[in-house]
């Protein structure tokens, strides 16, 4: 069978590429000092998830999943405005936005 | 069909009684800044409405009719219903009309004694809130709804004596009067739930009707009666609970008037003439009854004769005469016991008053070795009180006379003894009546200058009531004349339906003849007189002033210490429950609970300190454990 044009294993690529950028977001996550890269890392990892979704619509030939995208996309865009306007308020204040900085609330 | 009708008419007035103080109160409390001055007239007015009430009743009903009408279903746990309802029949009218009456009196003339004071409308709703239970009390119909009134009037009873709250001396006298109180209520409630228990109902008519079965003193109607008469002992004043009442006394004067002579105390009393019938089944109980009541009277008369303080004359004067009410409900005499009642609530009511009047014009001071002469400065107080004092001496034809006669003379038919010992009660009740009008009004003044100066008769709003009460105690006795002088002893007559069933089961013993009731008269007359002269030779003739307690000795000293019954008390009572506390004090809330406490807080405390460790400010920790977290949740949902 042709590996190309066979549902399962199309399906399978996908997968492999979603749990790759879903790992790439969570090292970002963990591993970066800058906030604004996090938040990037945050929105790799939803969109992972997005394709994850997307894929499996697309494989069980079931549209549910694909509408969730849409809700998932919209409260992402708002996530992000929120987010961003944190860093620009954080960089205000405090001249700087990495994370190690922002250790005052503690015991 | 005509009579039924007449009946349902009456409910609306017989309902409009109770709610007219209750709006009186709760306008005076609520709008009494605003209101001002006017919140006595308010007060007053709405008095004079249930007292206007009670007079269309009073005409209303006729011979054996009675109003009884529930108005909700108040309790109702499986067999017993307790109805929230009122009874009108001829012995609640009789108290309807005194307390409405006599409280009208009163609110008027509070409005000229209570003038200066700074808790003016906050008297009068505390006064207003009175009448409302105390016509509670009055009109039930169960004695549950009693039982409302009864604690209600002890609460105002308690405001009240302690009005001028700021003096602490004032505030243990209201809290003692509470707590005896709450020791004969503790007695009536037993009695109470005794009735439930036995009856299954509290409804005066419904134990009534089932009374018909018993025989006498079955041991059940003894235990109930004893119990509401503990009841009784607290509210009325008798011993060993009486020792409230003198201290009552701290009180405004108006208040000693209406409260601690006229109405509340005669509660008790009320109670058991309601529950005739069932004290009369319990002969046991009547017996001890009339030794409390002869005990009591003798008691608190001998403590009248030393007392200086006018008002606290009175009081034991009030306790004296309740004793000799119970003794004659001891006698199964219900009827001239409320014929006590009542003249008692016009002449002792009037002299309260009247003390009011002279404490008023002698600029508040209440020792009668610093009065003296004011028969001249303040005429109409002299008059009113000297008529209230022949009442109370039992002289003719002033109604104190044929109520006490009428007592004495059955307790002349049922026992020589107990005669005797009310005869002497009465002897020494005229000599220290007289002894009070001596030290008081005649001789020459004692006071300061600056009071002798400021000497003046009470305004009219003071000596209007003065004056009515003076009228009815000159012939308020005119409705029980005894049968040497009419045939038909009023009042006895008019409450004749309501100890029907009791008369029946009490022993009657024949009638004194007339010639008996004469001698009797005239015993009892000649027996005051002396009493009077005596006072009148040592406080008059020989001038004589009561000396400084100090100067006492032997059995003087004992009486003016009011056989030192108070420290009595203080020390068996008192002092053994406030060691009790302190040791419950040390011992249980100091080491028990507030151990438990401390550690729980101990406890809390430390493992706080450690978890806060967990909270380093490093947003990269945070991550890290939240990841971590995950996943060692997912593993454990795949490894379960």
């Amino acid at each position: 069978m042709n590996p190309i044009t066979n549902p399962e294993s199309t399906t399978n690529w996908y997968l492999f590429l979603s749990c790759l950028l879903f790992s790439i977001g969570v090292m970002g996550v963990l591993f970066r000092k800058n906030a604004l890269i996090i938040l990037m890392c945050i929105e790799l990892m939803l969109n992972a998830v997005n394709l994850l979704l997307v894929s499996f619509s697309a494989y069980t030939g079931n549209t549910d999943g694909q509408t969730f995208v849409f809700f998932i996309m919209v409260v992402a865009a708002a996530e992000v405005a929120v987010g961003l306007a944190l860093m620009v308020s954080i960089y205000r204040n405090i001249g700087s936005i990495d994370i190690q900085s922002l250790n005052k609330l503690k015991w | 069909m005509n009579n039924t009708m007449n009946l349902l008419t009456m409910i609306t007035p017989a309902m409009m009684i109770p709610l007219f103080p209750l709006l009186g109160f709760l306008i005076v409390s609520l709008f009494g800044k605003k209101l001002g001055f006017m919140s006595g007239w308010i007060a007053s007015m709405a008095i004079l409405g249930s007292f206007l009430c009670s007079i269309n009743l009073f005409v209303g009903l006729e011979g054996d009719q009675q109003l009884n009408f529930s108005i909700f279903k108040w309790i109702a746990a499986g067999d017993l219903q307790i109805d929230f309802g009122f009874l009108i029949d001829q012995l609640s009218l009789i108290m309807l009309l005194i307390v409405t009456g006599i409280g009208f009196l009163i609110h008027i003339y509070s409005i000229g004694y209570m003038h200066h004071d700074e808790g003016f409308s906050r008297f009068f709703s505390y006064l207003n809130l009175f009448i409302f239970f105390m016509l509670l009390l009055v009109m039930g119909n169960n004695y549950a709804v009693m039982f409302i009134g009864w604690e209600g009037v002890g609460l105002c009873s308690y405001l009240l004596i302690g009005f001028w709250f700021k003096n602490p001396e004032y505030n243990n006298a209201a809290k003692k009067a509470f707590v005896m109180n709450r020791i004969g209520d503790l007695g009536f409630l037993i009695g109470i739930f005794a009735l439930i228990f036995h009856f299954g109902t509290l409804d005066f008519m419904d134990v009534q009707n089932q009374l018909a079965g018993f025989e006498p003193d079955a041991p059940i109607l003894i235990f109930i009666t004893l119990m509401l008469f503990i009841g009784a002992t607290g509210k009325s004043a008798q011993l060993p609970l009486y020792t409230w009442l003198p201290d009552a006394m701290a009180g405004p004067t108006p208040v000693s008037a209406l409260i601690h002579a006229a109405t509340m105390v005669t509660a008790g009393i009320y109670m058991i003439c309601r529950s005739n019938l069932l004290f009369a089944l319990a002969p046991f109980t009547l017996h001890v009854i009339l030794i409390v009541g002869v005990a009591t009277s003798l008691f608190a008369a001998i403590i009248g004769i030393k007392q200086n303080d006018i008002k606290k004359v009175l009081a034991y004067s009030t306790v004296s005469q309740l004793g000799l009410m119970f003794a004659a409900i001891g006698l199964g005499a219900f009827e001239s016991s409320m014929f006590h009642v009542m003249t008692h609530a016009f002449f002792k009511a009037l002299l309260f008053l009247g003390a009011g009047s002279v404490i008023h014009a002698m600029g508040g001071e209440q020792d009668i070795r610093k009065m003296g002469g004011l028969s001249k400065s303040i005429k109409t107080t002299f008059v009113t009180f000297l008529i209230a004092t022949l009442a109370i001496s039992g002289i003719f034809p002033f109604a104190g006379f044929f109520s006490k006669d009428e007592i004495l003379a059955k307790a002349f038919e049922h026992n020589l003894l107990v005669w005797a010992l009310l005869s002497i009660s009465s002897m020494i009740t005229a000599f220290y009546m007289f002894r009070l009008l001596f030290l008081v009004f005649y001789g020459s003044f004692r006071g300061t200058q600056e009071q002798a100066q400021h000497l003046h008769e009470s305004p009219i709003s003071m000596t209007l009531p003065l004056m009515i009460l003076a009228v009815l105690s000159a012939f308020g006795g005119f409705f029980g004349l005894p049968s040497v002088f009419s045939s038909t002893h009023q009042l006895m007559a008019f409450l004749a339906p309501i100890f029907n069933s009791s008369k029946q089961v009490t022993l009657e013993t024949p009638p004194l003849s007339h010639e008996q009731e004469w001698l009797l008269m005239g015993i009892a007359t000649l027996a005051a007189l002396v009493s009077i002269y005596y006072a009148f030779t040592l406080y008059l003739k020989k001038q004589q002033i009561p000396e400084n307690e100090s100067e006492l000795t032997g059995i003087s000293k004992v009486v003016a210490n009011k056989f030192y019954v108070d420290e009595f008390y203080h020390k068996v009572i008192v002092n053994p429950v406030v060691i009790l506390s302190d040791l419950l004090l040390v011992l249980v809330d100091k080491l028990i609970i507030d151990m438990v406490v401390n550690l729980t807080a101990i406890l809390v405390d430390a493992i706080g300190r450690l978890y806060r460790l967990i909270q380093t400010g490093s947003t990269g920790f945070y991550l890290i454990a939240m990841v971590l977290s995950m996943v060692i949740v997912m593993f454990i949902q795949i490894i379960l």
